[in-house]
């Protein structure tokens, strides 16, 4: 009877498991799996949303700087402003400055205006002003010294916009915005509206962007990256000559010939310390060592190339190193088996094996190099005003010139606005780039990577 | 470029070297390359490496040490009295270089003739304008002793690079006779030349510990110089003109040395001994709790304390890995244990791209997109808390961002690392996939990932361009995230490129910041590695 009585006590307190229904601690294990999951998804997710949006606001911001607003108009070149004289020597005609060419292009826009028969309370030939860069002079003044035979004569020219124009074209300009604005007039941007409708004013693609040289921070419609790219080349020049020899040359020393030592641990220790030391401290060995003690000039593509190369070694050696490590030891004893010596083993067989890893290895290396900016703020490559083309090859390594990244930081730097959609261009361009090194190595990869 | 000249004329020794030692190694064995010891390319190889590598060599070290003996030299010749107040040596002797300069573009332009130049009677005001004319940028205040120093300094130069050409020359044809003198078919070339390039090999690794040095060098150096000159500036100010001029009155010694005229900081100079100047600095520079340089004037009342610095470093950093370690743990422990290959293969690169994106990209990012949102939603006109667009978070979140893929990529390899057991037998016992990442997989990866999130942080602390763009420029000791703030790396930037005399402590300063960062950055990838070899699981 009493146990009877406490079998059923004990059958009642026994839960009744099904396995056809979830119980509710599987429920909660289940849902914390769930969770869990979704942790993770929402984590990749917002690493990929935060990619996009960057991507977007870099295209969607720099594609502007691709365009330009540009305005048509025949220019009489007048002889009795511009060569006194009549005689045409050059000579003379470089005594006018461009405040002599001015008023004529003035003249040719104020033209079309009543050309177009375009009704505006600017009557003045002066209000014309507003609308073009100030770089318009001396365009027309450079045409005219080249080929002093067009004074005289009608010549359509394409002349750049202002910048408050080509802000107004592409909606970065507000018509709200203009009433603070002593650079122009809301008057002018309806004579703009009137301008584009009959296609004097245009929006075109801009060359003088990518090949151009930088601007005075007052003309931001004439800047352009052309130099700072030149710039940025040579760098990667010494940067490759340097870094390639000396790269594979200590890598191939650690891999296959150093002894196990106390000189070759401190080797290895201070590789790996270096490829985590912050890219600053490099820009401050550059500054003290190459222009404070070795007195190279300021500026200068060669030594940011060097700085950068002693910043890109310890990923030069390691990535070398691994793609040596790849090479199967049977190929080295092969080679020592038929009689090479150490040295031919390995610059005869393993080297040339490993050389498509140690080439991808570089092209990362230097595609690293390339958007490195810490550094070339030191070494006096940021507000240096890129604006002329070096003249040669000594001169490219030599002058003073800026490089790409630190031409985009200088225009982010700069306080017209007109120059952020310089420096969001200046980054497509050196993301075009960086995507074009990658993508070569990642070909290179495919292709002759060799599975042992 | 006499040096180019030099090169192409040692490499072509070497290359002449080169085809007579192969030819006389033949020679020597009759025309029958079996007998030698060696293939007749090391032979060559031989002459040209003893041609080629001690000529370039001398020229080297020729190069780096005639320009300091001559510095030498010259600066004994300049007198004190050349060297006013507010100036130093150091650019007095950049200004001789510079009239030597003008007077050899002077002389290639055909202005002067070279007697003149280097005529040191020469009328020294005529010479000025001269030089002038000849379109030299010349500044006024040429005097007599710099522009006589000009003279003996071109006169070494051009003597000194002249004997190097004659020597690095001797040298290589000595390398040269040498070096045939030896070839011979029985001489063992490949040995002695796989020694040399043994020895190139390890030179080119050597760099690396080269390069250490000089960043310690040079950080040191210059960091002991700041510590100096804000510890004097810092000490005279504490006991201020009246009592100065009570010591001095008192002790004669040091009346005579210092002399009429002295300032304060001579007074110091002589006053106080080094040590006491740079405790002094370095004790303000770690405990003063204000950064306020003054450019104003020199001397002038600046506070250089590192301390706000750090702060808003260690701030914007703890942001950045706010952001970036749950997002990037999660998206590593997703994409190992969870994402099929198809995912993972997508995923995986994609996240990568953000580590391949320049940092100055993140910059411009953090100020142009990410300071206007934080501000539409912070700003003045909905809540208020953010006054302007610069930030710690604006700075954060960028950093954040850019560090996602670090910190994925990192714990993406540990998470694999943990042996595929551990999971079977967690799975065994009836435990779900989270259950096992949380209680088995986890805990075995946790050395690496901390050493992944220390790495993490020292990439945040080191990190230039998002700061220099995103955080602002005022220092601040705030716990507001929404204030602007700058960091370490930020004011090195600024000290260091603005228009600031180089030897004031408000330059200086950046090199003893640089320290500091290289320090903090080091201990910490020391202490992640040192972490994760200590507390790794050592599976099978």
């Amino acid at each position: 009877m009493t146990d009877a009585s406490m079998d059923n006590a004990a059958e009642g307190a026994r839960r009744t498991i099904s396995l056809y229904a979830d119980d509710d601690l599987t429920r909660k294990r289940n849902a914390a799996e769930k969770r869990f999951q979704a942790y993770g998804i929402a984590a990749i997710a917002a690493g990929l949303f935060f990619l996009i949006v960057l991507l977007v606001s870099i295209v969607g911001s720099g594609v502007g700087a691709f365009q330009q607003t540009f305005i048509t108009v025949p220019v009489y070149l007048d002889e009795a402003k511009l060569d006194k004289n009549g005689n045409r020597d050059v000579e003379d005609i470089k005594k006018v400055s461009t405040f002599g060419y001015n008023p004529l292009i003035e003249q040719a826009v104020f033209d079309k205006v009543t050309e177009n028969g375009i009704a505006t309370p600017l009557a003045k030939r002066g209000d014309m002003k507003a609308l073009l860069s100030a770089s318009a002079a001396a365009q027309v003044r450079d045409t005219v010294i080249a080929n002093p035979d067009l004074i005289g004569q009608t010549v359509e020219f394409r002349i750049l916009a202002s910048s408050r124009v080509d802000g107004y074209l592409k909606g970065r300009v507000k018509r709200e915005d203009v009433e603070r604005d002593k650079n122009i007039d809301a008057e002018h941007l309806d004579l703009v509206d009137a301008f584009v409708a009959s296609g004097v004013i245009q929006k075109q693609f801009n060359v003088d962007f990518i090949l151009g040289a930088d601007a005075s921070e007052s003309r931001p419609e004439q800047a352009g990256i052309g130099v700072a790219m030149l710039g940025s080349f040579f760098m990667m020049i010494v940067v490759l000559l340097l870094s390639l020899p000396i790269g594979v040359a200590a890598s191939i020393y650690l891999e296959e010939f150093a002894p196990q030592n106390r000189w070759t641990d401190m080797i290895e220790v201070n590789i790996s310390n270096l490829a985590a030391v912050p890219s600053i401290v490099f820009g401050i060995l550059g500054l003290a060592v190459f222009i404070q003690f070795a007195h190279l000039p300021q500026s200068a593509p060669l030594v940011g190339g060097l700085v950068l190369t002693l910043m890109t070694l310890p990923t030069i050696i390691i990535s070398t190193r691994a793609s040596l490590k790849a090479v199967p030891p049977s190929i080295r004893d092969a080679a020592l088996g038929v009689g090479a010596s150490k040295m031919q083993a390995v610059f005869h067989h393993v080297l040339p094996l490993a050389m498509p890893g140690i080439l991808t290895g570089t092209i990362i290396g230097l595609a690293q190099a390339l958007g490195e900016t810490a550094p070339l703020l030191l070494i006096g490559m940021v507000g240096y005003i890129a604006t002329n083309y070096p003249g040669g090859i000594a001169e490219g390594f030599l002058s003073p010139n800026s490089a790409m990244p630190a031409q985009i930081y200088e225009w982010a730097k700069r306080a017209d606005p007109a120059y952020y959609e310089r420096a969001w261009g200046g980054i497509i361009i050196l993301l075009v780039f960086l995507l074009t090194m990658n993508i070569i190595a990642i070909i290179l990869r495919r292709r002759f990577e060799r599975r042992w | 470029m006499p040096v180019l000249w030099l090169i192409l004329i040692v490499l072509v020794i070497g290359a002449v070297g080169f085809v007579i030692g192969r030819q006389k190694a033949l020679g020597s064995a009759g025309g029958d390359s079996r007998e030698l010891h060696s293939l007749p390319t090391y032979y060559g190889s031989n002459v040209f490496m003893k041609v080629v590598v001690p000529a370039l060599l001398l020229m080297v070290v020729w190069l780096v040490v005639q320009p300091l003996m001559i510095e030498n030299t010259i600066s004994k010749m300049i007198p004190d009295s050349e060297i006013d107040a507010g100036s130093n040596l150091g650019l007095v002797m950049a200004e001789v270089r510079r009239a030597a300069e003008g007077l050899d573009n002077a002389v290639a332009a055909g202005a002067i003739s070279e007697d003149m130049a280097r005529n040191a009677r020469a009328d020294f005001t005529d010479m000025t304008t001269r030089l002038k004319d000849a379109g030299q940028i010349v500044t006024s205040e040429i005097t007599q002793p710099i522009l006589a120093a000009a003279q003996q300094y071109r006169i070494s130069t051009s003597r000194g690079s002249l004997l190097m050409t004659i020597a690095v020359i001797a040298v290589a044809l000595a390398g040269l006779a040498w070096a045939y003198m030896q070839t011979h078919k029985d001489f063992r070339a490949r040995n002695v030349v796989e020694q040399g390039v043994l020895a190139i090999l390890i030179s080119a690794a050597s760099i690396a510990i080269l390069t250490t040095i000089g960043i310690v060098l040079s950080l040191i150096g210059n960091t002991v110089a700041f510590a100096d000159l804000y510890g004097v500036g810092l000490l005279v100010r504490e006991l201020g003109h009246e009592e100065i001029a009570r010591i001095v009155a008192a002790d004669p010694e040091l009346a005579a040395k210092l002399g009429q005229d002295y300032s304060d900081i001579e007074f110091g100079m002589e006053y106080y001994s080094g040590w006491a100047r740079s405790w002094a600095g370095l004790a303000d520079f770690f405990t003063n709790l204000d950064w306020a340089p003054s450019f104003s004037g020199r001397g002038g009342a600046s506070s250089l304390g590192i301390i706000p610095l750090l702060w808003g470093t260690l701030y914007i950093s703890v942001v950045a890995l706010v952001v970036a370690v749950p997002i990037g743990l999660f998206a590593a422990v997703y994409l190992s244990e969870y994402a099929s290959n198809r995912v993972r293969s997508f995923a995986k690169p994609m996240l990568e791209v953000l580590a391949g994106i320049p940092t100055i990209v993140y910059g411009l990012f953090a100020l142009l997109t990410i300071g206007p949102i934080l501000m539409s939603v912070f700003g003045d006109n909905t809540v208020g808390w953010m006054q302007g667009q610069r930030a710690v978070l604006t700075a954060g979140i960028a950093m954040g961002i850019m560090l996602i893929p670090f910190v994925s990529s990192l714990s993406d390899d540990i998470i694999n690392a943990v042996p595929q057991a551990m999971r079977d037998g967690s799975y065994g016992l009836g435990a779900t996939r989270s259950e096992t990442i949380r209680q088995v997989v986890l805990p075995a990866a946790l050395p690496g990932i901390v050493g992944a999130i220390l790495l993490a942080a020292s990439r945040a602390i080191g990190e230039t361009m998002i700061v220099v763009l995103g955080a602002g420029a005022a220092a601040r000791l705030s716990l507001n995230p929404f204030e602007a703030m700058t960091t370490v790396t930020a004011k090195i930037v600024s000290q260091l490129t603005g228009d600031s005399d180089f030897a004031s402590p408000e330059a200086l300063v950046a090199f003893a910041l640089g320290m500091t960062l290289f320090l903090m950055t080091l201990g910490l990838n020391v202490f992640a590695l040192y972490i994760v070899r200590k507390y790794r699981e050592q599976y099978d």
